[in-house]
């Protein structure tokens, strides 16, 4: 067992894990943070996409001890004060989400992805996404949030 | 007068709130206190007799709770897990269903069967005492091509089974096709592989079983697209517990696409063995495993030809398909390239006779069963084919060639050779939208241009037709259904006057939540918010038949209007009795009642507070205000429409990219224009996939799974696919009240057909999905 610490959603958190626990595991298992979720088992799907230290990062492909004293945050941390983030409410407002398991990481890249360009294209949101999978929608009305949000977080 | 939030606004999902924030409750999520963990041990073989298992290593292992094998199972009196769906073959014989069996007795028939249910502490201890297990298996060759299954001296899977036949199915009149064969002016032919697909919701299936020794009652939390009917085919063929004492809830569901309709293995044994440890257990399917055990789809190969005349005018159709049913038949296996495949193989057209044959067999795969579309893409993906090919032969356009053969407006109700009476539609009107949307005429132009710049161009059309709304139940009995396919549905007023809906549909991404609301917001005029629906529980839901085959709007949706309708009728009683007139003088609108010809009126709230609180009340009415409904359809519902698609072929590259999709839809009415859109998107977008990059393949001598993960199994990424141009055309639904027809396989059913015939318009020869690269790479470098 070895201890790990980590500022997650802005909270101290500390538990003893296996070394061999992924970050996932720890968020939802440890912490009981569920919207971070596992859709893959070979870090192909991006359902599990977190921030650490402000850069997504697929949750699956790094171990718990990896990120220890990191700052996390998660789809459940992203709302501020209540207050949904642009990207979620984009989201919400473009139907940008059906059955809603790729969601909190596709949500998580995207945020990302606009922090990075600040101002994307249609080809630009496609190509950053190729990441994340989502079944249901398309990428249709993905793409239309994200567009939607870097217009309202004033890119 | 229309109302806020009410039918035909694109209301934004009530869903939505807790997904985007984390809060959703998908199974995995969900954990019990002392909760224990399973772990499946699975064939490595795709054929192996099993003559030894040696548990004494595992069971010491540590954590170890208990080890079950398929012995432990049968020894307790549970049953195989069944097929729903009796096809008679030919010969009247019915069809082969050898027995399935949760935990493998004394084989193995695929890659990924079950072999034991391991449970302990842990999911690392469950796992790792599985690999002390030592199972003595006798490998034997394989079989994972259906035709090699069904082709003499093939390897002999079941025993119930002679030459892996499973049925030998026939539909039409085949001397009449014969005839107009033999007389035909000319006749086009094509050959055809539906290539087999893995679902992939992106939740993975999962099971949580629970035992509560008090009451004895079996609470299973599984990822289903259908409770009630899990519950069913659990107590009355498994026997896990009687109906009364069995719970089975569904969750917030991640994607179904038809693999979570069925009963699995896994789910079962965990229910099972949750009262045998008397203790909760947990199982959690990796993405592996699903690769290896949801159910596929598709998987279909089949001759066609048409016959025509001199003017290009149908004369008459053949098919003749063999279908893979993968190592045992799945639940409504047996329906899918029957009743649900040759019974649409007349299309959007007038085909004055048809025949089709139907071989399905086993093999040494995972069991294939209904896939978004089921049966429908495959006989939609037949036709269309065949029109382009027909099209090509007779030198005519392909959009002429339909035009010319559609049945015509003024037709309905139309009987097709193939026991379906189309009910309703427009054919032409959405073929020519679609047409106008994709400037259908300007392409010649466009090709040129992408020629100059040293590209293939090509266009492809499919006017598909589905049977959706599945279905009135006399008729799915008389086609050898073992259930009935009702729907049921409860409004519940509570007397502050929110309410509850409990519908035995279920919502996994398809937005029921919001839909239904819409129709009590529309009819009952109350607020969308004060509006809860419930799912997916059968001790809160009286009874459902679940969601698939585009049913939950026309079937559910209509069972929750015929509650309503009764809402209406009792208040109209109250508001009568309460404001001193005659019932026949209560005018009802959205949930304002109003006595006619005067100004006096009541709100619906007010009459539930009344029916709940009935001081002053009518003597011969119940309290309260709750009203459930059942509601069987009277027919199928049939929508249909025209999907062009566009690409641009690098010959360097072999890649092909869709530079336009254009689609025209006839959904019958819409209550969420914003929900049926995302429905045509997340269906094309599975039908490009099918198209374009997804295959399931299995090596042939080995039986192995090659396609087993991400990492191999191309799933549609976003910059796979382009934006898509949809609209809809609109002929209500005669055979239900809420006039609507269905819209989530559409876009499944519709895109393959689409995007292959733009392909082979480009190549000029005929290619087989997936339409990779490399395939069409080398069409265009051989003669
Ligand atoms: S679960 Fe991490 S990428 Fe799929
Ligand atoms: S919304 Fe279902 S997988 Fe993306």
């Amino acid at each position: 067992m070895t201890t790990v610490s980590m500022t997650v959603n802005g909270k101290q958190v500390s538990a003893d894990v296996a070394p061999n626990t992924l970050l996932v595991q720890f968020i939802r298992e440890n912490l009981r943070l569920t919207g971070t979720h596992v859709g893959c088992d070979t870090s192909q799907c991006g359902a599990c996409t977190v921030h650490v230290d402000g850069d997504s990062v697929k949750s699956c492909t790094m171990l718990a001890v990896q990120a220890d004293g990191a700052d996390v945050t998660t789809i459940e941390g992203l709302a501020q004060n209540g207050e949904l983030h642009p990207m979620q409410a984009a989201f919400k407002e473009n139907h940008g989400l059906q059955c809603g398991f790729c969601t909190p990481g596709m949500i998580m890249s995207a945020v990302d992805l606009v922090k990075r360009n600040p101002n994307p294209s249609e080809e630009t949101i496609r190509t950053e996404l190729e990441g994340n999978i989502c079944r249901c929608t398309g990428y249709h009305n993905i793409v239309k949030s994200v567009k939607a949000a870097s217009e309202n977080m004033g890119g | 007068m229309s109302v806020e939030n009410g039918i035909g606004a694109s209301v934004r999902r009530k869903e939505d709130q807790r997904f985007i924030t984390g809060n959703g409750h998908y199974l995995d999520d969900i954990n019990r206190v002392g909760q224990a963990y399973g772990y499946f041990l699975r064939s490595p073989h795709a054929f192996a007799k099993i003559s030894n298992i040696d548990l004494t290593a595992a069971k010491a292992a540590p954590g170890v709770v208990d080890i079950f094998t398929g012995a432990d199972m049968v020894a307790d009196g549970v049953g195989g897990l069944i097929c729903g769906w009796g096809i008679t073959s030919k010969d009247g014989s019915p069809h082969n269903a050898p027995p399935h069996n949760s935990l493998a007795v004394d084989a193995v028939r695929h890659v990924g069967d079950q072999v034991a249910f391991v449970i302990a502490d842990t999911l690392q201890q469950a796992k790792d005492a599985a690999e002390l297990i030592e199972v003595d298996y006798e490998v034997l060759t394989p079989v994972t091509n259906i035709s090699k299954a069904l082709a003499p001296g093939a390897p002999q899977i079941h025993e119930e089974a002679p030459g892996n036949l499973c049925y030998d199915w026939e539909l039409g009149d085949k001397a009449a096709v014969d005839a107009a064969f033999a007389n035909a002016a000319h006749v086009s032919k094509i050959d055809l592989v539906n290539n087999r697909l893995s679902p992939n919701p992106m939740e993975p299936r999962a099971a949580l079983g629970e035992y509560d020794a008090g009451s004895e009652e079996l609470t299973l939390h599984t990822t289903s697209q259908n409770p009630h009917v899990a519950r069913l085919i659990m107590s009355a063929f498994l026997g896990i517990a009687p109906e009364n004492k069995l719970r089975v809830i569904a969750p917030d569901v991640g994607g179904g696409f038809g693999s979570k309709i069925f009963v699995y293995a896994e789910e079962t044994t965990t229910i099972w063995a949750a009262r045998k440890i008397n203790r909760p257990v947990k199982w959690t399917s990796d993405r592996s495993e699903a690769f290896l055990t949801d159910a596929h789809g598709r998987d279909h190969v089949s001759h066609a030809e048409l016959a025509m005349d001199n003017d290009g005018k149908i004369l008459a159709f053949r098919v003749s398909t063999q279908a893979n049913m993968g190592a045992y038949l799945s639940t409504f296996a047996s329906a899918v390239p029957t009743y649900l495949y040759g019974t649409l193989l007349s299309g959007q057209y007038k085909i004055p006779s048809i025949y089709v044959e139907v071989q399905a067999g086993f093999t040494n795969t995972t069991a294939v069963d209904a896939y978004r579309g089921a049966g429908r893409p495959e006989a939609t993906y037949v036709v269309e084919r065949m029109m382009d090919t027909a099209a090509r032969d007779l030198s005519m356009d392909p959009t002429e060639f339909r035009l010319k053969n559609f049945i015509q407006p003024d037709a309905y109700p139309y009987e097709t050779p193939v026991i379906m009476t189309y009910d309703s539609g427009d054919y032409p009107l959405a073929m020519n939208l679609a047409k106008e949307m994709i400037d259908y005429d300007g392409f010649a132009a466009r090709k040129a241009q992408s020629e100059a710049n040293g590209k293939i161009r090509g266009i492809g059309t499919a006017a598909y037709i589905e049977a959706c709304g599945i279905a009135p139940s006399a008729a799915v009995g008389s086609l050898g259904a073992g259930v009935g396919l009702w729907e049921s549905a409860e409004v519940r007023f509570n007397p502050t006057g929110s309410v509850t809906v409990f519908t035995g549909s279920h919502s996994h991404g398809q937005g029921h939540e919001t839909t239904f609301a819409q129709i009590i917001a529309d009819k009952l005029g109350v607020p969308i918010e004060s509006v809860e629906v419930v799912h997916g529980d059968t001790s809160k839901v009286p009874f459902g038949m679940g969601t698939y085959g585009s049913r939950s709007l026309a079937v559910g949706g209509s069972a929750i209007v015929k509650a309503v309708d009764k809402i209406v009728e009792k208040s109209k009683k109250i508001a009568a009795h309460l404001m001193e007139a005659s019932v026949e003088d209560i005018e009802h609108e959205h949930g304002v009642f109003s006595v006619a010809g005067t100004d006096k009126q009541m709100t619906m709230g007010e009459i539930a507070f009344a029916a709940y609180v009935p001081h002053n009340y009518p003597a011969d009415l119940e309290p309260g205000m709750a009203e459930n409904a059942f509601y069987d359809p009277l027919n199928f519902t049939f929508p249909a429409g025209t999907h062009i698609a566009e690409v641009e072929i690098d010959p360097a590259t072999g890649i092909v990219d869709i530079v336009d999709w254009a689609a025209a839809d006839d959904f019958g009415n819409i209550i969420n224009p914003m929900i049926v859109e995302g429905q045509v998107h997340g269906g094309v977008a599975q039908g490009i996939g099918q198209a374009l990059l997804e295959g399931v393949v299995y090596d042939d001598d080995s039986g192995q799974l090659i396609t087993g993960s991400y990492m191999d199994y191309c799933m549609p990424r976003a910059d796979d696919l382009p934006s898509f141009r949809i609209t809809t055309t609109n002929t209500p639904c005669p055979s239900n009240p809420l006039g609507v027809k269905g819209c989530g396989e559409a876009g499944a059913i519709a895109a393959p057909a689409a995007l292959m015939n733009a392909i082979v318009n480009a190549l000029g020869k005929d290619i087989d999905m997936p339409a990779t690269p490399e395939k069409v790479w080398r069409a265009i470098n051989s003669n």
